[in-house]
């Protein structure tokens, strides 16, 4: 399956590649790692007119320890994030989620600026942005926003980025000391998209679970919170019997799963159910 | 049309592509690197495997234009001066393969797997492949040849590190 044509343009800097944005319009599209773009457009799901390939823009590459946050260059690769000393110290949960996407081809290859740009409910990442309240930097022509992940997933591949707008860099807060982390997927083969996922953080202290935060992949159009068990879960103490699997029975609430060749609705609620179960586990350290 | 130059096999190209041109059909049909199989065209399953810059990569998943100024390394890249690389004769001789389809691709992402797991255990070779598919032999003998030709290719480098 080959593209339908369109222009190609590939600015060596953010600014040129924020000119040619505003020059294009609507029309353009912005290409990062092309691992989610390029099969929508052999699938001839998007017709862009222009791509703009800011893939030799060095600005956008990078993780830097910014004190309470990391800042992750939305051009920053899934292989550099796995393995980047500095978010694995001190954010595990996104280099252990991205870790899980695909496989390592397209982990060279994919950004997570890309992934989260892109909105697929279905991907990993969104899910793990939610639960950590990451913080997206955007720029256009006119100048630098932040928008939080709770405002930035609008609707299935929406996002609050406006057509001459680039998603430059992602702010993780580091969480601390006490905090355990997981995700859990089921999906059935590396490069499936999520049935369902979980992306939980718990934070524990004197053997109870003092917070917690539960994001849920492909439950919805968007990423959503599990905030019925995050307050459920809150004060638990560890080794309680049944009180996690209490928790988790209320992932579902307020989820509007989708229908599939994969999965009906209402083995998506089961789905997320048991995996975020399983997710409180691992991240309380209870497994 | 954008013009491009890039380095396959160790030889330089300078093509002028449509922007829309896959790096896979770049490869096939315009240089006749036919090594290099399409499968899925869906980047579901790895057949299309090449080295990037050093790094595996799909090449139904990159654009041409996006290749320009890199250096890529397909199947037909890896033997030299008619002697076979360490991996590829690992899975002649396991008998990695039924219908070959599938091993280009298997041969290029176990060589980039190498990069970061030189000894890889059984685990990590059925990780480090999940992006590549076989739909005729199952794995067993894909592990074997991998973990194998990692055994080969290290005693290689200390050969020639110990000359």
């Amino acid at each position: 399956m080959i593209p339908a044509s369109f222009d190609y343009v590939r600015p060596s800097s953010l600014d040129e590649a924020l000119e040619t944005l505003r020059d294009q319009g609507e029309d353009a599209k912005v290409l990062a790692g092309g691992q989610s773009l390029l099969p929508l457009l052999r699938l001839r799901l998007a017709y862009p007119g222009t791509l703009v390939d800011v893939g030799r823009v060095k600005e956008l590459r990078g993780v830097a320890d910014r004190g309470d946050h990391i800042l992750i260059g939305a051009m920053t690769t899934h292989y550099d994030i796995v393995t980047s000393p500095i978010v694995r110290e001190h954010c595990p949960l996104v280099a252990l989620a991205t870790a899980t996407v695909a496989d390592p081809a397209v982990r060279h290859r994919g950004t997570l600026g890309g992934s989260l740009a892109h909105a697929d409910p279905a991907g990993d990442l969104p899910a793990v942005a939610r639960a950590l309240d990451m913080e997206f930097v955007v720029r256009s022509a006119d100048g630098e926003r932040v928008i939080p992940a709770a405002d930035f997933f609008l609707d299935y591949l929406e996002t609050a980025l406006d057509p001459g707008e680039i998603l430059t860099g992602i702010r993780v807060p580091k969480l601390g000391p006490g905090w355990g982390f997981h995700y859990e997927k089921f999906h059935r083969t590396a490069q499936a998209w999520a049935i369902v996922g979980v992306a939980a953080a718990v934070r524990r202290s004197n053997g109870t679970i003092e917070e917690a935060r539960v994001a849920l992949t492909n439950m919805g159009p968007t990423p959503v919170r599990a905030t019925a068990v995050e307050e459920a879960v809150r004060g638990a103490e560890l080794g309680a019997g049944g009180v996690l699997r209490a928790a988790a029975s209320r992932a579902d609430e307020d989820t509007h799963p989708p229908a599939d060749l994969h999965a009906r609705p209402d083995y998506r609620r089961h789905l997320a159910r048991v995996l975020t179960h399983r997710a409180l586990l691992a991240a309380a350290g209870t497994t | 049309m954008p013009r491009i130059s890039v380095t396959v096999d160790g030889i330089r190209y300078d093509e002028e592509v449509e922007p829309r041109l896959l790096l896979v059909h770049l490869l096939r049909d315009r240089l006749g690197k036919t090594g290099t199989p399409i499968g899925c065209d869906t980047s579901n399953c790895g057949a299309c495997t090449v080295l990037l810059d050093g790094r595996s990569a799909k090449s139904c998943s990159v654009l041409a234009v996006q290749a320009d100024g890199c250096d890529i390394v397909t199947i037909e890249g890896l033997s030299t001066g008619g002697t076979w690389h360490p991996m590829q004769r690992a899975f002649h001789e396991e008998h990695a393969l039924q219908c070959g389809y599938c091993t280009p691709g298997m041969i290029m992402a176990a060589i980039d797997l190498l990069h970061d797991d030189p000894d890889p255990s059984e685990e990590s070779v059925r990780e480090g492949l999940e992006g590549n598919l076989c739909r005729c032999t199952g794995y067993c003998t894909i592990v074997r040849a991998v973990r194998r030709g990692a055994r080969e290719m290290s005693q290689k480098q200390e050969g020639a590190a110990t000359s």
